[in-house]
């Protein structure tokens, strides 16, 4: 991998158990700045645990344990003193399923500055039509603002949550399979607002779709799960590489369509 | 084969006929009775002629405050309790035999609650007889409801609006009080509507704790005795010192009894459905 690029992401032997389950083993890789990386590989590989790591969201659920380190701009995002709160601030998260809360457009978008306190109507009025110029959905929406952000489509509803995810200014941004529930249409909008937003942006994107990898990313990590169902890095380098001469024949199985 | 089936069809047809058919036959009876004295003056007069004539008023006054003076501690309460146990304390063990506790409270004869009433809003608090004690003992009891309708309505947010708050920076109550508490808020308004309507017909938690008999000024602080609309009914059924006398009066104050907590299940049901609707538009 290219030694000029600024480590992001460092992850230094990382292991996650649900309970007494190894779902993720030992897994170490870098994930540079501003570019994107993708993490692929079959269902029930730790994709998403791995993911959902990286901004601590696995501590939502009960008797999950992680060991290892994790480090932002060189800081252990796992070390005791860190605010939880300041650290996904810092890394944004846009899930599976288009999320947006039951409120108008304006107040998803808003919601990120309400909750920092930000009270001065301008500046807030500001931040949501830039964030949902950058997320390529003003023009959609600027005449109904104020409507439901339920009506709007699938696909719009992406790129409003990841409006959401831009107000608050993060400098990462963590994909869990951003377009699996979007037709392909909405989907290529989605990898188009993704290279945009990679000139300004550390993005990590979980994908089950080998091609979707290969057309965005700039680097990609393939998982697989041993026997046992835990998950492992099997091989981490340029998407290019990756695609055209994997080193582990496990890699290119997958990417051959022999198994996953 | 055929003919047994026809069998049960038959009997559960029949169950429901006698529980709908005496349902319609109580209402029946009220109303046939109750509506002729029905009044304005009804309403709005207190009793004359040691209770043989004039209206119910004070008995009316009396329910209300002690029903609104109820809500004021049981929905708090009611609700933080089950945001305790579906947003902090979810799947622990302590939650566990908090709902366990919740539940047995619900199942305790209302005349428990009266005695514990007097015992410890009475006398070890020194509440005194009064619409206080009253109103916290009938809240005693439709605690549970409240606690019961807010977890399934906090239940029936999508864990993925959590997710979204957690992941964009906001605290745990931040999550709960912007995109929660919000969701949840028609579920909680039934609660406490049906928490409404079962307090305010119960009588026998007031016996102990401040209810009177006939009272020539309405109460005029929360520790002052009141009349109660069910206590009214009771004592006019089995203390007047002429019950065929005071007959329309019992059937005019249950019809109104009646129709004050009908029409609050009816809201409460509206709420419901309105609130289920939005759910899947």
């Amino acid at each position: 991998m290219g030694n000029n690029l600024k480590i992001k992401i460092s992850v230094k032997n990382l292991s996650i158990y649900y309970g007494s389950f190894l779902a993720l083993k030992d897994i170490t890789l870098d994930i540079p700045e501003k570019s994107i990386t993708a993490v692929i590989g079959p269902s029930g590989c730790g994709k998403s645990t791995f993911l959902r790591a990286l901004n601590r969201m696995n501590e939502l659920l009960p008797d999950v344990k992680t060991v290892g380190e994790v480090l932002l701009d060189g800081q252990n995002i796992y070390s005791p003193d860190v605010d939880l709160v300041a650290l996904r601030r810092k890394v944004g998260m846009v899930f599976q399923k288009p999320n947006p809360f039951p409120k108008s457009i304006f107040e998803n978008v808003a919601f990120g500055l309400r909750i920092q306190g930000i009270k001065d109507r301008e500046k807030i009025e500001e931040i949501v039509e830039l964030s949902l110029r950058r997320a390529a959905l003003w023009d959609e929406v600027k005449n109904k603002l104020n409507r439901s952000a339920l009506e709007l489509s699938g696909g719009q509803q992406q790129r409003l949550c990841i409006a959401r995810v831009l107000a608050v200014q993060p400098e990462v941004i963590l994909m869990d399979e951003p377009a699996s529930a979007l037709d392909p249409i909405a989907t290529l909008r989605i990898e188009d607002l993704m290279r945009e937003l990679r000139e300004e942006f550390t993005i990590v994107i979980v994908t089950h779709n080998m091609q979707q990898a290969a057309r965005v990313s700039d680097f990609t990590a393939f998982f697989l799960t041993d026997e046992n169902r835990t998950g492992m890095l099997i091989e981490y380098g340029n998407t290019s590489e990756i695609f055209t001469m994997p080193k582990d024949p496990r890699t290119e199985g997958y990417i051959t369509g022999r198994y996953g | 084969m055929r003919f047994r089936e026809r069998i049960y069809v038959f009997l559960t047809a029949l169950a429901v006929l006698i529980v709908v058919g005496l349902l319609f036959y109580i209402l029946f009876d009220i109303v046939r009775n109750g509506i002729g004295v029905i009044s304005w003056e009804f309403i709005s007069q207190p009793p004359r002629e040691g209770m043989t004539k004039g209206g119910i008023f004070p008995a009316l006054y009396g329910t209300l405050f002690r029903t609104l003076l109820m809500l004021i501690f049981v929905v708090p309460i009611g609700v933080f309790t089950a945001v305790y146990l579906n947003e902090y304390g979810n799947g622990k063990r302590f939650s566990k035999w908090i709902r366990l506790a919740i539940n047995n409270l619900a199942s305790i004869p209302s005349i428990v609650f009266g005695l514990f009433g007097l015992g410890f809003f009475v006398l070890f608090l020194r509440f005194g007889a009064g619409l206080l004690s009253a109103s916290l003992t009938v809240g005693l009891l439709t605690l549970p409801l409240v606690v019961v309708s807010t977890e399934e309505a906090l239940r029936a947010v999508p864990n993925s609006y959590r997710e979204a708050g957690f992941a964009l920076g906001a605290t745990k109550w931040q999550v709960i009080r912007l995109i929660v508490l919000p969701q949840a808020l028609p579920g909680i308004l039934t609660g406490a509507i049906l928490s409404i309507g079962r307090g305010m017909g119960e009588v026998a938690p007031l016996l102990f704790t401040g209810v009177a008999y006939y009272l020539p000024y309405l109460p005029s602080s929360i520790f002052d005795q009141f009349m109660d609309l069910g206590y009214h009914i009771y004592i006019m059924t089995t203390q007047s010192f002429d019950v065929e006398l005071t007959r329309p009066i019992q059937y005019g104050s249950t019809l109104v009894l009646l129709t004050l907590t009908f029409s609050l299940n009816i809201i409460a049901i509206l709420i419901r459905s309105k609130m289920r609707k939005r759910r899947l538009g």
